[in-house]
C-alpha cells in the first residue's frame, strides 16, 4: 500500500512551519493542504483535530497527530534518516526541555511584547530580552541547537529566526539584534542559510504585511480605550 | 559506578511531583528524596534548576531533569526494562504524548480558578472541567487504563489531579463523580496500585493547604 502523508497547515503559523521543516529534513512526500485558519477551517481540519481545531495537523495513513511537538517526535520516530532528536536519554530530556521554554516562555512573551500596548509592552518587552538571553545562553558557541546539524530545538526555534524579523519590524520595536544577542543572531542566520531551510522560508513580505495591519488594527483600539 | 537518583519534591502539594514518584516506584529505582521547601528554596535546587527554580527536579549521578513529562520519558528510556510507560509504537506514543500535553494545558488552569473565583467565572471554570473529564473518559474508553492493561503515561500524567478534586468540589460545590462516573472509577482503579498510592498526597490534606493559600493570598 502507498503512504499517504498529508499536512494541514497555514502559510504565517510557526507551528506548521516547523512541520514542513522536518518532513524535508526527513525527505518524506506528503500532500500539504492550506488552511484559512481564521475565518474558515475545513471540516477535515475539525474532524482531525476535534480537540483544538488548529494547524498543524500531520495525517499519517488516514491517522492524524495534533500539536507540532508531539508531530516533531512522530516524524523522527516513524523516519529514522537525518535523525532531530539525539539518541542519549539525557540529550534527549535537554532538548525536550528547552523546546517547552521556547514555546512556554518565549513564544507567548515575544508575541505580547509586540501586541500589547503600553506598560504591558515594555514589561513583556522586558521578558523577552531575558528570555532570549536564557536561550541565548544555551547555544553556549554551537553552530546549532542541536550541535552541528539542526535538531528539535532548532525546528522549534525557528518561530524565532523566521518570525520576529519581520514581526519586530511591523511593531517598530527591536527584539532580536545583532548586538543584543550576537550569538543568538548567528545561529538564525545559519539557520535560514541551511539549504533545507532557505527552500522553505515563509514569505517575509506577507508576514510583514499581516503583522502591520493586525498592529493597526490594535492600536486604533487601544487608542480609543485609552 | 553507583548509580545515583535524586528526587527533588514538595511532597504533598506538587502534582508534578507525584508523577515522577509514580514513575521512579513503578520502574523499581532506588532514589534519595530531598523534601523542599518551596518558600526557602535549597541551594540545590537552584543550582539544579536555575531557570524555572521549581520542583520537581530529577538528577541521575549529578545531572538534572527538569519538567515533570521530559523527566518522564527520561525515566522511561534510562530504565527501559520495566513497566513501559510510553508504548512502542510510534502512532499511540504520539497519542500518549498528546493526551499528557492536553492535561497540562488545561487542568491547572481550571483548577485554580475552580478553587479561587467566584460567580460566572467559576460556573464557567467547573463546566470546563467537566467537559475536560468527560473527553478524557472516552479516550479512556473500555480500557482499565489510558496505558490499555497497565499503568501507562497518560495514567501517571493525570492521576495526581486526582488529588485536587477535593478542594475543586468543596471549593466549586459539585460533585465530579455524579458528572464523570468512569473517570473517578479509573482513578480507583490507579488507587489499588501500590506505587500510585504511596505517591498521591491525602486530598483532605491537599485542601487544607489550598485552603490556607486561599487565606494567605486574601481569597474568601
Amino acid at each position: 500500500m502507498g503512504e499517504e502523508l498529508k499536512l494541514f497547515g497555514s502559510w504565517g503559523s510557526p507551528f506548521s512551519r516547523r512541520i514542513e521543516i522536518a518532513l524535508k529534513i526527513k525527505g518524506v512526500e506528503y500532500e500539504y493542504l492550506e488552511e484559512d485558519i481564521f475565518h474558515n477551517k475545513s471540516a477535515l481540519l475539525l474532524k482531525y483535530n476535534p480537540v483544538h481545531k488548529k494547524v498543524p495537523v500531520l495525517v499519517h495513513n488516514s491517522k492524524p497527530i495534533a500539536e507540532s511537538q508531539v508531530i516533531l517526535e512522530y516524524i523522527d520516530e516513524t523516519w529514522n534518516d537525518n535523525p532531530i532528536l539525539p539518541r542519549d536519554p539525557y540529550k534527549r530530556a535537554m532538548a525536550r526541555f528547552w523546546a517547552k521554554f521556547i514555546d512556554e516562555k518565549c513564544v507567548p512573551t515575544i508575541w505580547k511584547s509586540f501586541m500589547s500596548g503600553g506598560p504591558e509592552r515594555e514589561k513583556a518587552h522586558e521578558e523577552a530580552c531575558e528570555l532570549l538571553s536564557t536561550l541565548e545562553g544555551e547555544l553556549k558557541g554551537k553552530k546549532f541547537f542541536g550541535g552541528e546539524t539542526v535538531g528539535f530545538v532548532d525546528i522549534v526555534a525557528s518561530f524565532i529566526s523566521h518570525w520576529v524579523g519581520p514581526v519586530q519590524e511591523a511593531a517598530g520595536v527591536d527584539v532580536l539584534t545583532e548586538d543584543k544577542f550576537p550569538m543568538l543572531y548567528k545561529w538564525a542566520e545559519e539557520f535560514k542559510n541551511c539549504p533545507v531551510i532557505k527552500e522553505n522560508l515563509p514569505p517575509r513580505d506577507k508576514i510583514l504585511a499581516f503583522f502591520k495591519a493586525r498592529l493597526e488594527m490594535l492600536t486604533s483600539s487601544y487608542k480609543n480605550r485609552v | 559506578m553507583a548509580e545515583e537518583v535524586i528526587l527533588l519534591d514538595d511532597f504533598w502539594s506538587s502534582m508534578f511531583g507525584m508523577r515522577c514518584r509514580i514513575a521512579l516506584a513503578e520502574k523499581g529505582v532506588k532514589y534519595e528524596y530531598k523534601e523542599e521547601d518551596l518558600r526557602k528554596k535549597s541551594d540545590l535546587l537552584l543550582q539544579m534548576n536555575p531557570i524555572h527554580k521549581k520542583i520537581p527536579v530529577l538528577v541521575h549521578n549529578g545531572r538534572p531533569v527538569c519538567e515533570s513529562l521530559v523527566i518522564l520519558q527520561y525515566i522511561d528510556e534510562t530504565w527501559p526494562g520495566k513497566c513501559s510507560l510510553l508504548p512502542s509504537d510510534p502512532y499511540q506514543r504520539a497519542q500518549a504524548r498528546f493526551w499528557a500535553d492536553y492535561v497540562d494545558k488545561k487542568f491547572s488552569d481550571l483548577g485554580r480558578k475552580i478553587c479561587t473565583a467566584k460567580g460566572e467565572e467559576q460556573e464557567v471554570a467547573k463546566k470546563e472541567l467537566i467537559d475536560s473529564l468527560k473527553l478524557l473518559e472516552g479516550e479512556l474508553g473500555d480500557k482499565p487504563f489510558f496505558g490499555g492493561e497497565m499503568l501507562g503515561f497518560v495514567d501517571l500524567a493525570i492521576v495526581p489531579f486526582y488529588t485536587y478534586f477535593l478542594a475543586y468540589e468543596t471549593c466549586g460545590n459539585f460533585s465530579i463523580e455524579v458528572e464523570c462516573p468512569n473517570f473517578i472509577a479509573w482513578t480507583k482503579r490507579c488507587l489499588e496500585i501500590e506505587s500510585v498510592s504511596k505517591s498521591l498526597a491525602d486530598p483532605q490534606k491537599v485542601y487544607g493547604f489550598v485552603l490556607h493559600l486561599k487565606k494567605v493570598n486574601g481569597i474568601e
